[in-house]
């Protein structure tokens, strides 16, 4: 899998990431060699194998659905880059 | 260095206990010690020595308390941890000025136990790293030798307890950070299983793959550790519901290893392991076999696949959970925004290190569409084979025994270049994550020919944290032990 500058933007822009020419080339070059590598596991046998995505299998936890206060709007916006106070402030979207 | 200092945790805890020591004293020393040492080594990020003193001081009014298994006792915690009302960056930028308002649990359960936080130790940047040459703020030294990387990602709280700046530290394990750092410093370093210890309030990296564990100078002082920080927490729901065993009693008496059969897997023994890691570790197996253990080779075949299987599903996993980070909420946001766009990608990009920004992409890639079955479900099904491998082994053995890393300590700056080197020297500790079994790395000598320190490491059975600790510290106390001060400080 040969990955180009312009893929490589490509998948910055999905991750919400601005990077320069010259790192989406740099980038580029390590993601070639890193994704390369990892295409070995395409020789591993895995037909009929379910995937383990987490050591812990069991099953969903739930709790009782009931309201509790574990922290005030003063906890919650005391790192906020830009508050009113009430809010988290953010540019104008529409 | 102090007398107090170069005790271990266990007996500092007990003249605590009785009063032979008072909890201001063992924080004074440690802070002495602090002081003496971080220039050298700059293993922490934030200390809070004011704090520390207040907090021994009010207890030492109140007396100690025999209910607290810690009570006076110093330590200090990676910076990947929250400590309420402490910064909490993950040594990166775009958290600078992170303040949490609350404990992760593990902490919680420190200070219940009577431990004095001193403070926060480097890493690298979200744990992103094998190094701590991965930190936004500084680089952290080898106490063995200060050209050295003390490993990573938690090389600031190896470094601090190799260095005796406290009695114990916490780290994070997601592919070996716990354990790699631990074999570089000469300590110990402990990995529970997935689930034996509560991920609330430690931001997340790999959130199938990350535990929270001790580093700590003897596997005695592990076992204190872990019997505190160890339970099922309601607030994740990863955490297992499960009793936890006394650990510290489980040691009590352990001497020989009769009855323990312990399996070498040929994967982890061969010729990519560096010859005087491998003449140490095969030294410390023979004295294994000199206590009573009997020594079986067995094999975990999809090893060769292992790294590749980690680095897919770490950076899968932590491309998501970093996308939390965007400004908004906390953490950096760039003045320099105009949009919601601008928000967003300015503050990420010049939030996040290279190396964060590297595996961000490339885990958003194998998730991206037309690549998630080829990728991510691929390595998840490569990962099911693992864990059977561990299972397989552990019909034919008690405990599975190979090096911790294929080398000592390098040269800082050496790796810098090649993110993929990098990644392969993680090579023997990535399967444990990946089968959520638990693993601890002990110091089995210093190299002959490099004299920095070698590490083993000994997997067991799930929630099998007993078994492991009970053979460190009969191996532990039948090797020549390492020399009391690292040669770098001296």
């Amino acid at each position: 899998m040969s990955i180009t500058a312009a893929q490589a933007a490509t998948i910055a822009k999905l991750a919400r990431l601005r990077l320069d020419d010259d790192t989406l080339e740099a980038f580029a070059g390590q993601m070639d060699a890193i994704l390369t590598y990892m295409e070995t596991l395409g020789s591993v046998d895995t037909a009929g194998v379910e995937p383990l995505y987490s050591p812990v299998e069991h099953a969903t936890v739930t709790r009782p659905d009931t309201v509790a206060r574990t922290c005030t709007r003063e906890d919650i916006l005391r790192n906020a880059p830009a508050t009113d106070g009430q809010f988290f402030v953010v540019p104008k979207i529409v | 260095m102090s007398a107090i200092t170069q005790l271990t945790l266990t007996a500092v805890r007990d003249k605590l206990a009785t009063k032979a020591l008072s909890a201001e004293e063992a924080t004074r020393a440690c802070l002495d010690r602090i002081a003496a040492t971080e220039p050298k080594i700059r293993a922490i990020l934030h200390l809070d020595g004011e704090a520390a003193l207040a907090t021994a001081k009010a207890m030492d009014a109140a007396g100690p308390d025999p209910k607290k298994r810690l009570w006076g006792v110093p330590v200090l915690v990676k910076d990947a941890i929250c400590v309420k009302d402490a910064p909490t960056t993950c040594a990166s930028k775009i958290l600078q000025n992170f303040v949490p308002f609350y404990d992760a649990t593990s902490v919680e359960k420190l200070k219940a136990a009577g431990a004095v936080i001193l403070g926060k130790t480097n890493m690298d940047e979200f744990a992103m790293g094998s190094s701590t040459e991965n930190s936004a703020y500084q680089v952290t030294s080898n106490p063995w030798d200060l050209t050295m990387v003390p490993g990573g990602s938690s090389g600031g709280s190896a470094a601090a307890v190799s260095a005796r700046q406290c009695f114990a530290a916490l780290g994070t394990d997601t592919g070996g950070s716990i354990r790699q750092p631990a074999a570089f410093c000469g300590t110990v370093g402990l990995k529970p299983t997935y689930g034996r210890v509560s991920r609330y309030g430690l931001v997340a990296y790999g959130s199938s793959l990350d535990q929270i564990g001790p580093l700590t100078r003897t596997a005695e002082d592990a076992a204190a550790i872990l019997s505190v920080i160890a339970g099922h927490d309601d607030r994740d729901s990863t955490s297992a519901p499960r009793d936890v065993p006394d650990f510290e009693a489980a040691l009590a008496g352990a001497a020989d290893l009769s009855g323990l059969t312990l399996g070498l897997p040929e994967e982890y023994w061969d010729e990519g392991v560096d010859d005087e890691v491998r003449l140490a570790c095969r030294q410390a197996v023979d004295a294994a076999g000199a206590l009573g253990a009997n020594i079986v080779p067995i094999s975990l075949p999809h090893t060769p696949y292992a790294v590749a299987t980690y680095y897919i599903v770490a950076m899968a996993e932590a491309s998501s959970n970093l996308s939390r980070f965007d400004g908004v909420r906390y953490g950096f946001r760039d003045p320099e925004a105009q949009s919601l766009e601008d928000l967003y990608e300015l503050s990420r990009t010049k939030g996040f290190g290279p190396e964060v920004q590297r595996r961000i992409v490339i885990g958003t890639y194998v998730l991206s569409a037309g690549y998630y079955d080829a990728y991510y479900r691929k390595a998840a099904q490569v990962r099911r084979l693992i864990r059977q491998d561990f299972l397989d082994a552990f019909q034919k053995c008690d405990v599975i025994c190979g090096p911790t890393s294929p080398f000592v300590a390098y040269p800082i700056g050496q790796m810098a270049g090649d993110p993929l080197q990098m990644y392969l020297s993680d090579i023997f500790t990535i399967s444990l994550n990946l089968a959520g079994l638990p693993g601890l790395s002990m110091p089995v000598g210093i190299g002959r020919g490099s004299g920095l320190p070698i590490g083993m490491q000994l997997f067991g059975r799930a929630f099998d944290e007993a078994t492991i600790l009970r053979t460190a510290k009969a191996l532990g106390e039948a090797l020549p032990p390492l020399p009391d001060e690292p040669a770098g400080l001296a």
